[in-house]
């Protein structure tokens, strides 16, 4: 590769031809202020518009301003990034910016944690000196994601995630010059378009435009009420970034906190998602061996591989995308909506309530879980089994407004029952983790030996596709994993032309799963925060006394007492879902 | 289930259109022209099979509609009228005349009377700058139009109706 030597700021740089401007300065430290741009290490997403011109530099023997973002590195040249002249055109830009954008910092959702209040405070903008017409455009209050288009400086993030990263193609940039706008085709409200909630267009949005419903007042609602018994369930990777919200550094486990803060500010019961994810093993890990010993005898018309189903906005994908597909998936339900099932049957009768009097309150890292705890097929007689979802960020608002000092919190463990998992349930917050742990119970369940080593490092890992064979006693078992909806869609493709190798498939739709979903504290860019998550979930795994679902003892319990057998009668009235083709449909007249 | 109602020889028709460009997404703009002479402006129902026939998404191609100038999602009227805004019939007083259709009709430039009647657009020269200002409606051409003459002009097609 061929060498280049610059300087930037009276530092010399050696770089490879065709670095940018941009990544040559990071390299040696200096941080070019960036708006549109935006790179995800080891992901498909790459925003450079070039559109902004934040970035710009002043490069020696040009007339014109660079965007650093977009401009190749040439051997010998000299670039300056903050002469007057420089800071100047950025102050100018960032102003022009800000007089189409409401003032409305002190009740944004975003405040704090935007991106374009933050380089506007760097830049010590304190007047706008344009005044002109301010864009106007239609909001929409979908159930997981909110748009308020006037916050929108067509950077574009959103654009990428949705179309590049994640394949759904929702979102577009419409209509021209100051009127454009990225929105849903005919400014339709997302609900009513293919979007899957996943979420990603909000966790690059440098600015409030794109934002997660707030559901936090219905839950305080709740707990107000004196007639209703509140219960809440924290998802596993919630724990592992909710310290970022209070200055943890990312990676922090903050569990027992996490359940005293909740115990704090009011719920009833306190319950781990984690033990429905343990049941959800129970009933996924019986349909894949019940689907393997089909297809070993022989049997042409079973569907392998079986996809996984707990991901809300995988489901969203499959039914807009793939329609022809809906029988491939897990019926099992979400771990969410097993919880919330078994809480309004099991619980509320151990309790002697009615199911209308309970209020199941769910804290997950994702936006497209409050669409999911909406659907109708998850509520009986109009009574929702999940009646409000609320997301990582939310509970850090609602921990601040009880003013709570989090930083003091003493550890506390979960309520029983539902509040007992194993390292199984922990891992299924981050991707590879819901087959790893499908495959410790699989795999005792269908030989009958004791599975000496638990930790199955083959399928770890943060590659977009991954695949692994496992041994069960003789009998391979190939295993894919994606991560991210356009990882998905490709080993989809696969499926449908008959090319597909694997047995069992893992998808997540956010990048890293759970850890990187919609409805965490917002990484920045830095995809290294979510690789420290993982790094936390497997840790919490790593500490449990139980790692196997099949072994958690109120999960056995309950098979025993009510449910019976995994898979059975009551099992499927209780855990288990169907899927609906959601393809538009041209209907000829 | 959403649906999209559209008779079935329309969809024939532009499922047709799109053949006769290979299906190709990287011909989006050229499939949206022969469609939009075809059926006179593009609903989103059109889009959406155009979206669906070229595997691409409907965001994309309402975002390329709403882009180009060219294109619309306004049916034109029974009766399309353009006003000539080029510089011989700017100078000469075309947007008065431009601004007397639009209080008479009681439509912006780009919109169609709720009845269907009118469509109201404007054009840059139709090579008649020595009748400036021109009019034109449907194919009949109006010179030296006053603001005056506006009001007889669309009286002229309304006793058609």
């Amino acid at each position: 590769m061929d060498k280049i030597k610059l300087t930037i700021d009276d530092t010399q740089v050696v770089v490879e031809k065709g670095t940018t401007v941009l990544d040559a300065a990071k390299s040696v430290g200096i941080d070019i202020p960036t708006l549109c741009y935006l790179k995800l290490e080891d992901t498909a997403f790459e925003n450079t518009p070039g559109g902004c011109r934040m970035c710009v530099v002043e490069v020696d023997g040009r007339r014109n301003l660079a965007p650093s973002c977009k401009t190749p590195c040439d051997d010998g040249m000299l670039v300056k990034t903050h002469t007057p002249r420089v800071v100047n055109a950025r102050r100018t830009v960032m102003e022009l910016i800000l007089s189409d954008h409401p003032f409305e910092c002190l009740v944004c959702t975003k405040s704090g944690k935007c991106d374009l209040q933050t380089l506007a405070q760097d830049l010590g903008i304190r007047e706008i000196h344009y005044e002109g017409e301010k864009s106007t455009y239609k909001g929409d209050e979908s159930p997981g994601i909110v748009r308020e288009p006037e916050k929108c400086i067509m950077c574009r993030r959103c654009e990428t995630a949705c179309n590049d990263v994640q394949t759904v193609g929702t979102l577009s940039a419409l209509y021209r010059g100051f009127g454009s706008i990225v929105a849903p085709a005919f400014e339709m409200d997302l609900d009513h378009s293919n979007c899957t909630f996943c979420g990603q267009c909000v966790s690059v949005c440098p600015t409030g435009a794109l934002i997660e419903r707030d559901n936090t007042w219905k839950v305080i609602e709740a707990i107000m009420n004196p007639k209703k018994t509140v219960v809440v369930q924290t998802a596993p990777a919630v724990r592992a970034a909710l310290g970022e919200e209070f200055g943890y550094d990312a990676g922090t486990l903050v569990t027992g906190k996490m359940v005293t803060a909740l115990r704090k500010i009011g719920f009833d019961y306190v319950f781990d998602t984690d033990f429905a994810a343990d049941l959800t093993i129970m009933e996924e890990g019986t349909e894949l061996l019940g689907r393997l010993n089909k297809y070993l005898k022989g049997d042409k018309e079973v569907k392998l591989p079986m996809l996984t189903s707990c991901c809300p906005g995988w489901v969203n994908f499959f039914e807009y995308h793939f329609p022809d597909m809906l029988d491939i998936p897990s019926t099992a339900k979400s771990p969410q909506q097993m919880f919330g099932a078994i809480a309004k049957s099991y619980f509320a009768e151990q309790l002697n309530i009615k199911r209308e009097d309970m209020v199941v309150v769910s804290v997950m890292p994702c936006l497209a879980k409050k669409y999911e705890a909406a659907r109708p097929e998850f509520a009986v007689n109009g009574d929702p089994d999940v009646n409000v979802s609320i997301t990582t960020r939310e509970l850090a608002q609602m921990i601040k407004s009880a003013n709570l000092n989090f930083d003091a919190l003493k550890d506390d463990d979960f309520d029983r029952p539902l509040g007992e998992s194993t390292g199984a349930g922990v891992i299924f917050g981050t991707t590879g983790g819901v087959i790893e742990a499908a495959v410790r119970s699989a795999y005792e369940l269908h030989t009958g030996k004791n599975l000496e080593k638990v930790d199955f490092h083959e399928l770890r890992g943060f590659d977009g596709i991954r695949s692994a064979t496992i041994d069960f006693d003789g009998l391979p078992i190939n295993i894919g994993i994606a991560h991210g909806l356009g990882n998905a869609r490709k080993l989809l493709e696969e499926i449908q032309e008959g090319k597909s190798q694997f047995h069992a498939i893992e998808i997540m739709a956010c990048p890293g799963g759970c850890i990187g979903g919609g409805g965490q504290p917002y990484h920045h860019g830095d995809i290294g925060i979510l690789k420290k998550r993982q790094k936390a979930i497997y840790q919490e795994d790593a500490g449990k006394p139980i790692r196997k679902s099949h072994e958690n003892p109120y999960i056995q319990k309950l098979y025993k007492e009510y449910l019976g057998e995994p898979c059975g009668e009551k099992s499927h009235e209780l855990l288990h879902t169907n899927y609906f083709d959601k393809k538009k449909k041209i209907v000829i007249e | 289930m959403a649906s999209i109602k559209l008779a079935p020889s329309k969809v024939e028709k532009l499922k047709e259109i799109c053949k006769k460009f290979n299906n190709d997404k990287g011909e989006l703009i050229n499939v949206l022209h022969a469609a939009q002479e075809t059926f006179g402006y593009l609903p989103a129902e059109v889009q959406e099979i155009v979206a669906e026939e070229l595997n691409v998404s409907v965001a994309h191609v309402h975002g390329v509609v709403s882009f180009y100038s060219f294109f619309t999602m306004i049916p034109k009227g029974e009766y399309p009228i353009s006003i000539c805004m080029g510089t011989a019939c700017y100078v000469r007083g075309a947007e008065k005349v431009l601004d007397e259709f639009k209080k008479l009709l009681n439509i912006k430039v780009g919109e169609t009377t709720p009845d269907g009647a009118f469509s109201l657009n404007s054009l840059r020269c139709v090579g008649a700058c020595g009748l400036a200002p021109v009019v034109t409606v449907k194919e009949k051409v109006y010179g030296r139009v006053a603001v005056e003459d506006v009001k007889g002009i669309i009286e002229e097609y309304k006793s058609l109706e």
